[in-house]
């Protein structure tokens, strides 16, 4: 037996480590926060690692889950042992095929991070909601609980399946089990291939469906013998636990873990017992030891094999003493007599007390209760809760605990500030930005603790829901002992904070134990620093006899080159301080980690960060805590006074990082939410703002266009309303014959702003004197904050355009339009949002828009707040999503309603036409609401025909009243990401343009799964390198308007901003014109590409001059006409692939990787280029005669 | 004919040897210039900025917005192994070194005398035969006095030779106040060859776009004349082998050059417009031309209209000047 290694990894790397080394084949598909396991499996099939057979698993990604969960099953069917990895909807989608997988008794493990599956919302967190939808499926069900057990039960739950042929889903809990760190002991391939039986993998094998020894799977049955062969199954599970306690017995002997199939920790004498599964059973665990220590009887049981469920397993494991169970579900199903394991339990009990088989003393009491639901906190202060609940007379069943249930008042009482942390753990909480690579330090820092220390470690990462300058909170835990604690740090022994920021927008020292240590990463000298801390924080330090330390973290940062890259320099700070390891042990630990991690990358980075580590050091200062408080500032309100009740009460909670207090009362019974919430969030994360000069600028409009976050706009105003414009606010002359004498504006929104400088980048407008000086120039923020924010405020306050007024078909026109799209928290620079607020522009208070679950969902309905705005009269889009897969058909189904109370609406004019009046009815039935002004008429005329319905009486009134809306113009918006329109939403997509019907689809095409980090899709081109495509994507991207374009009735668009602006705008307003189906395939340049975000519409341009991407419009109606519907927008090629391609990262990273492999796969997507603009070149050339009637008829003439 | 020359040490069968250029980084081109009689090859240029910035770029380009969101920690898959601009360039050398029999000649492009050097050492366990320093300055900064570049130069040879035993040519700019004392210092300071002279890309603007962009313009043989000047004064003055580059189109560009002293002439336009066959029709030439004029070696003919070999040594320094201008009468 060789030695077994010490590694600090998280769930998803344990589960894969495992699995990648047991199976032959793995089908993939990404979905949060299984993804990580795919990405693993494939990224060590592209390296050539072997499984313990000696072979290299052939890891695939299919369309979809559905699609995965078929692969699996046609390789399992086939003999294969195939593993997949999934989560939430991913499993829903899989549950068709394990029905089959599972009623065919064919072995398989799924590894699962249970997430919480959609409902009232998308939630990616974890619970087990997803597990319990697939419980009549027939798999086994296997939960772990630490990053320890997800390595072993996933070997354990191999075994165990090929030994009972009763296939398992193994799961542990998303995020909290799947993405945390912790130092495990990884199982060695001696110990895995003891653990698989050679005889089982043959059966499995034989099995499998072969032309040698034909038979026949997969039969129609009917109610002769469904039934009985459906019976005949039933031995297998009941010997089914028998094999998993083999297993884990098995087990037990080479690794010296023993696992049962319930787990009892406690007091073998306790009286009241919680019985749960998942990563709770850890805290609980932690919990009951140290209630026991201090005299309290108390126990857990936690759940391991939940199905096949073994009622006696469970009554053996329950110590004969107990009184009272409560029994914890992460899940909530409404409408049940109580949730799942609830109910088993009590099933179990009443099942043994029936039959006589009793080993208690007295009837324990058992109660259910919900808990932990989208990775909801549940710390041992809870747990605490529900044991004191269990201690009460009579205790309340049904319960929730964690929330505040102010409405069923289902909710438990506990007291928050009982804490079970061990004085031996060190407890560090870190504040910091995405981008300052606080995250990547403390990862190493985990690595360095647990793998050169005899110490054991955790980490976890609570993200921001926003993408730009997104706030991450790092908690990690050191200590002598295995650490059990599932939940969040809340008596932390050192703070750090990374960014100053976050001073006025935390309470960061909430956490902080008595003499907790602060550092804070600061511009401020140690003298100087008190002064600009604001009281809340002083008070706190005081109060808390805190230390306090601080560093110019970006001071070092910029004389050793790692910019605004502070990890290595703060991570080096926290050693020195922290005094978790000698402080020389550490910088040298610290060192040889930078080393391990860029090392591949080059000897110049490793220099860098050297030279980081040296000089930090010095410039830490410990600064003392004065007695009194003394600071003037105080930290601002989150949203101002002046917003919405709504936001106030609800919305900036959120914000300050408190929603965890709201009460269930606080919230809409159906899910629904304002729009228009992101204007109260000022999240000033720009460093440098553009600045506007009038006197260079030509009012192109261009910088409006581009700006991903609504964040530069002009407004053209009679020059009288500058009387009481704030002093600094700019203006100049409108330049344009079509509005004489009016003043322009272009105004930045100073805290909106992400500093992205796309806009200055397009500017086209330069000084004469001195060219670097464009219209637009990038200046500090700090001291144009206060001036520039009332200078916004009193541009918002200027009128908007009258859109009847402005000349929408041109791009500087179009930006006239007030954006109903603002601030996301997209990337800062995000290629898609520039489309997305367009489309709002044009047609926002029309549109009804379908998303795909994708960025696009995430920055358009991510809480807190919503983008999506409204106009002075209060329309804007209104907007939902509903899945990932189906989200053309649910588009489809907008348009459908419409439709119909369109045409039942204008039923009801004629039938009303008596009372209404002919002439309005007519009006109202021919109206052309094809121009702005058109509908603006028709709204008129609505609110003339709700007057005259207020008269009249009768049903028929009532339902025209209730459907009068529809007699204006709708627009329908199906808005998704490739990864939905080319993979797994493709089916409906394909049949919704084939429908004819009026839908506009919007492809934001990044080429890429972008939300979930980055994974190949059917867009992806060849050579660029994605996940599940690290040796470069072999195959040339799907040709989608080719597609669309072959059903003739398709309006299809190609567009990309950056290259022809004014041809996307035509694009788009063709597709809103256009009677029928349409879509458009808007290139998006993501982050993902690996490319400078601020010049990321230079590369929409080089992608066009290259070739690549063909800008292209086809219109039905130009075939009509008898013309070409084909036109092409841009020019022949005018350079090379390479000089596009290489510009970003994801091409040229395979010519560091590959550099063979590039190299070839350039020449052929060179190829593709060439080809496909021969191929379009000629279409677009083709005669198109005009077939009609009358030319039918002139040729019978002729004829005769 | 005999058509060998020594250069640094190293015994050539020709003087004719490509110079640093595009056609370096294809194993095929090389081996057809090979075949086209080359006496060595010099490789393209590994530039130090391409060094620190490749490193750079990979690891701000893929670490871009990690660790952000919880949906998309990463963004790229993170190989084990990078085969870096740097290591490529090794392997090219490797892989030259099994495809030619002549020797290869590696060149590094840098300014300062920081980490970088070190690559020096790694071009030589690749196993390049001689390293070919390309120290592209230009003192624009008006706080940096002459003899500080000057120094700049010298540290910079000092550093590579303290890593390496291969021989090493420093190829510079004629942009000295003495190219002669430079030339000697660089000698003292270890040069085993000097390469005389590197040509400047001068900047360009587009009138459209308002941007300054790069400009390659080929040289024509009369560039060669300012090679030639300087070689000859140097011919016999140092130890160092002489190279001369810059200009060189024809067999009579080649024949001066040699003429003046230089051990190696190197090629590069003309290569770049013909092709490879080009050095071939250049060498068929100058063979005709030495046959013609009853010349038996390069040996024979190196540095035999140097300063020191001519009638008028005069008429390489103001003398010259003056009959130029007089001639115009």
């Amino acid at each position: 037996m060789s030695e077994r290694k010490m590694v600090t990894i998280d769930g998803n790397e344990a589960a894969a480590s495992t699995a990648h080394r047991i199976n032959e084949v793995c089908a993939i598909y990404p979905i949060t926060p299984s993804s990580n396991m795919g990405e693993w499996a494939d990224q060590w099939s592209a390296e050539g690692r072997v499984n313990i057979w000696g072979t290299v698993p052939s890891v695939v990604e299919l369309q979809s889950e559905g699609g995965a969960s078929g692969a699996v099953h046609g390789a399992l069917t086939t003999g294969a042992l195939t593993t997949t990895f999934t989560a939430s909807q991913g499993l829903l989608l899989m549950i068709p095929n394990m029905f089959k997988i599972a009623g065919e008794l064919t072995s398989t493990v799924f590894h699962v991070t249970a997430r919480s599956v959609a409902t009232h919302a998308l939630s990616i967190f974890g619970d087990h909601s997803d597990v319990m939808a697939a419980r009549p499926t027939g798999f086994a069900m296997l939960a772990s609980n630490s990053v320890q057990e997800v390595h072993d039960c996933a070997v354990i739950a191999q075994a165990a399946s090929l030994a009972s042929r009763v296939p398992f889903l193994h799961f542990f809990d998303g995020f909290r089990t799947s993405h945390e760190v912790q130092k495990i002991e990884e199982l060695a391939d001696e110990d895995l291939r003891a653990m698989m039986d050679e005889e089982h993998i043959r059966a499995h094998r034989e099995r499998a469906l072969s032309p040698d020894r034909p038979m026949l799977r997969g039969t129609a049955q009917n109610p002769d013998v469904f039934f009985q062969a459906r019976e005949r199954l039933s031995p297998y599970y009941a010997a089914c636990p028998g094999h998993v306690q083999a297993a884990m017995d098995k087990f037990a002997k080479i690794t010296g873990r023993q696992y049962h199939l319930f787990d009892y920790e406690g007091a073998p004498d306790a009286e009241r017992v919680i019985i749960l599964m998942g990563s709770g059973g850890e805290t609980a665990h932690e919990t009951v030891e140290y209630l026991n220590a201090r005299g309290e009887k108390v126990g857990v049981l936690k759940v391991r094999l939940y199905r096949p469920f073994d009622a006696a397993a469970l009554l053996r494991a329950l110590p004969a003493t107990v009184k009272r169970i409560a029994v914890l579900d992460r899940h909530k199903e409404p409408g049940a007599s109580g949730e799942p394991l609830y109910q088993d339990v009590v099933t179990s009990l009443a099942e043994a007390r029936v039959s006589g088989n009793w080993p208690f003393a007295v009837e324990p009491r058992v109660i259910g209760g919900r808990y932990g639901l989208s990775s909801k906190e549940f710390n041992s202060a809870m747990v605490k809760g529900v044991f004191d609940e269990l201690a009460r007379e009579l205790p309340k069943n049904h319960f929730t605990i964690g929330i505040n249930d102010d409405v069923s008042h289902t909710s438990l009482p506990y007291a928050p500030e009982f804490s079970t942390e061990p004085d031996n753990v060190v407890r560090a909480l870190f504040y910091g930005l995405g981008s300052d690579g606080t995250v990547g330090a403390n990862k190493n820092s985990i690595k360095i603790i647990g793998e050169d220390t005899p110490n054991w470690a955790q980490g976890y990462f609570v993200y921001d829901s926003k993408k730009a300058g997104a706030v991450t909170v790092s908690h990690l835990r050191f200590g002598p002992k295995p650490i059990r604690s599932t939940y969040l740090i809340n008596q932390a022994s050192f703070i750090a904070c990374h960014q100053w920021v976050f001073h006025e927008r935390y309470d960061m020292l909430a956490n902080a134990m008595p003499g907790a240590i602060f550092l804070v990463n600061a511009v401020y000298g140690p003298g100087e620093l008190w002064d600009h801390l604001p009281r809340e924080t002083q008070q706190q330090l005081i109060d808390k006899k805190m230390k306090l330390y601080t560093i110019d973290a970006f001071e070092v940062g910029r004389q050793t080159g790692m910019g605004v890259r502070i990890n290595t320099i703060m991570q080096t700070c926290f050693f020195a301080i922290s005094g978790v390891l000698p402080r020389d042990e550490a910088i040298a630990a610290i060192k040889y980690a930078v080393k391990k991690t860029y090392g591949n990358k080059g000897e110049e980075v490793v220099r860098q960060n050297f030279s980081a580590i040296d000089q930090t050091l010095a410039n830490l200062h410990e600064v003392k805590v004065p007695e009194r408080v003394t600071s003037t500032l105080t930290r601002p309100p989150l949203v101002p006074a002046e917003a919405p009740e709504f936001v106030q009460n609800v919305i900036a909670p959120i914000l300050g990082g408190r929603g965890d207090s709201l009460p269930v009362s606080a919230f809409p019974v159906d899910g629904t939410f304002p729009t228009a919430t992101a204007q109260w969030e000022k999240r000033n994360i720009a460093l440098e703002i553009p600045v506007w000069d009038p006197e260079i600028c030509i009012q192109c409009g261009k910088c409006s266009l581009v700006c991903p976050h609504a964040s530069i706009r002009p407004k053209i105003y009679d020059p009288k309303l500058l009387e009481k414009a704030p002093p600094t606010f700019k203006h100049t002359a409108y330049k344009g014959k079509e509005y004489p004498g009016m003043s322009l504006t272009y105004q930045v929104a100073p805290e909106d702003c992400t500093g992205c400088g796309l806009c200055v980048d397009v500017c086209p407008a330069r000084s004469k004197s001195e060219v670097k000086h464009k219209a637009i120039n990038m200046e500090e923020q700090s001291p144009l904050r206060v001036a520039e924010r009332a200078n916004y405020a009193f541009f918002l306050g200027l009128a908007d355009m009258d859109r009847g007024q402005v000349r929408i078909d041109q791009v500087k026109g179009s930006q006239l339009l007030r954006p109903l799209f603002e601030y996301s928290g997209a990337c800062a620079g995000c290629g898609e949002t520039p489309y997305v607020k367009l489309l709002t522009q044009l047609f926002g208070d029309r549109a009804i828009i379908a998303n795909a679950t994708g960025c696009s969902s995430i920055y358009g309905a991510n809480l807190p707040t919503t983008p999506y705005a409204v106009n002075a009269d209060g329309r804007g889009p209104a907007w939902s999503n509903s899945l990932f897969e189906d989200n053309a058909e649910f588009g489809f189904g907008f348009r459908l309603t419409i439709d119909k109370h369109h045409e039942y609406a204008v039923e009801l004019l004629h039938r009303l036409a008596g009372k209404i009046g002919d002439d309005l009815v007519t009006a109202l039935v021919t109206a052309d609401q094809k121009t702005e002004s058109g509908i603006a008429q028709q709204r008129d005329r609505v609110v003339t025909l709700r007057k005259r319905l207020e008269g009249m009486t009768g049903w028929e009134t009532n339902h025209l009243a209730s459907l009068a809306d529809y007699l204006v113009k709708k627009s329908v918006w199906i808005v998704g990401g490739d990864g939905w329109a080319y993979d797994i939403g493709y089916g409906g997509l394909d049949h919704v343009i084939a429908s004819g019907r009026n839908v506009n689809l919007l492809v934001l095409d990044t080429e890429v799964y972008s939300n979930t980090g980055g994974q190949a899709s059917k867009s992806t081109p060849r050579g660029a390198v994605a996940k599940f495509a690290a040796s470069g994507k072999p195959l040339a991207k799907k040709d989608l308007a080719l597609q669309a374009m072959s059903y003739g009735s398709v309006y299809v668009a190609r567009v990309a901003m950056g290259a022809r602006d004014q041809q996307t705008l035509t694009a788009f307003l063709e597709a809103d014109a256009y009677e029928g189906p349409s879509i458009i395939i808007a290139y998006s340049h993501c982050i993902a590409h690996g490319i400078d975000m601020t010049t990321g519409m230079q590369n929409q341009k080089a992608a066009v001059d290259s070739g690549y991407w063909v800008l292209m419009r086809y219109n039905p109606e130009s075939a009509m006409r008898g013309e070409n519907p084909l036109k092409l927008d841009s020019p022949a090629p005018k350079i090379s692939l390479k000089d596009y391609a290489y510009r970003e990262t994801r091409y040229k990273m395979l010519t560091k990787s590959k550099p063979e492999e590039a190299a070839r796969l350039l020449v052929l997507a060179q190829e593709d280029v060439r080809s496909r603009w021969q191929f379009y070149e000629q279409m677009a050339k083709l005669h198109y005669g005009k077939v009609d009637g009358a030319e039918a008829a002139g040729t019978a003439e002729k004829a005769e | 004919m005999d058509l060998s020359t020594t250069y640094m040490g190293l015994a050539l069968r020709s003087p004719l040897v490509p110079s640093a250029g595009p056609y370096a980084e294809k194993v095929e081109s090389l081996q057809a210039l090979e075949d086209a009689g080359a006496g060595a090859v010099v490789l393209h240029s590994l530039f130090e900025e391409q060094i620190r910035a490749e490193e750079r770029e990979l690891v701000m380009r893929t670490e871009a917005g990690a660790d952000s969101f919880a949906e998309a920690l990463s963004y790229f898959p993170e190989p084990s192994e990078y085969r870096l601009g740097t290591e490529q360039y090794l392997h090219h050398i490797t892989t030259l070194k099994r495809a030619l029999h002549i020797p290869v000649i590696a060149s590094l492009n840098g300014v300062t005398p920081g980490g970088w050097t070190s690559y020096a050492k790694k071009m030589e366990s690749a196993g390049a035969d001689a390293l070919e320093l390309n120290i592209y300055f230009m003192a624009a900064d008006p706080a940096e006095g002459s003899a500080q570049v000057e120094s700049r130069y010298l540290e910079i040879v000092r550093a590579v030779k303290a890593q390496v035993k291969i021989p090493v040519a420093v190829k510079l700019s004629s942009q000295f106040t003495s190219i002669a004392n430079m030339a000697r210092r660089l000698d003292e300071a270890g040069a085993d060859g000097l390469v005389l002279f590197n040509r400047f890309y001068q900047p360009d603007f587009d009138l459209e776009t308002l941007e300054v962009t790069p400009n390659l313009v080929l040289s024509t043989s009369w560039e060669s004349r300012f090679a030639m000047r300087w070689i000859g004064v140097l011919c016999g003055k140092v130890k160092a082998g002489l190279a001369a580059t810059g200009g060189v189109h024809t067999h009579e560009d080649a024949v001066k050059l040699i003429m003046s002293g230089a051990d190696i002439v190197q090629i590069c336009s003309a290569i770049l417009t013909h092709g490879p066959k080009r050095l071939a029709e250049i060498e068929k030439a100058m063979r005709e031309w030495m046959a013609a004029h009853e010349y038996e070696s390069v040996k024979q003919m190196k540095g035999s209209m140097s300063q020191r070999n001519v009638a008028d040594p005069a008429s390489y320094a103001r003398a010259n000047y003056m009959k130029v201008l007089t001639s115009y009468r």
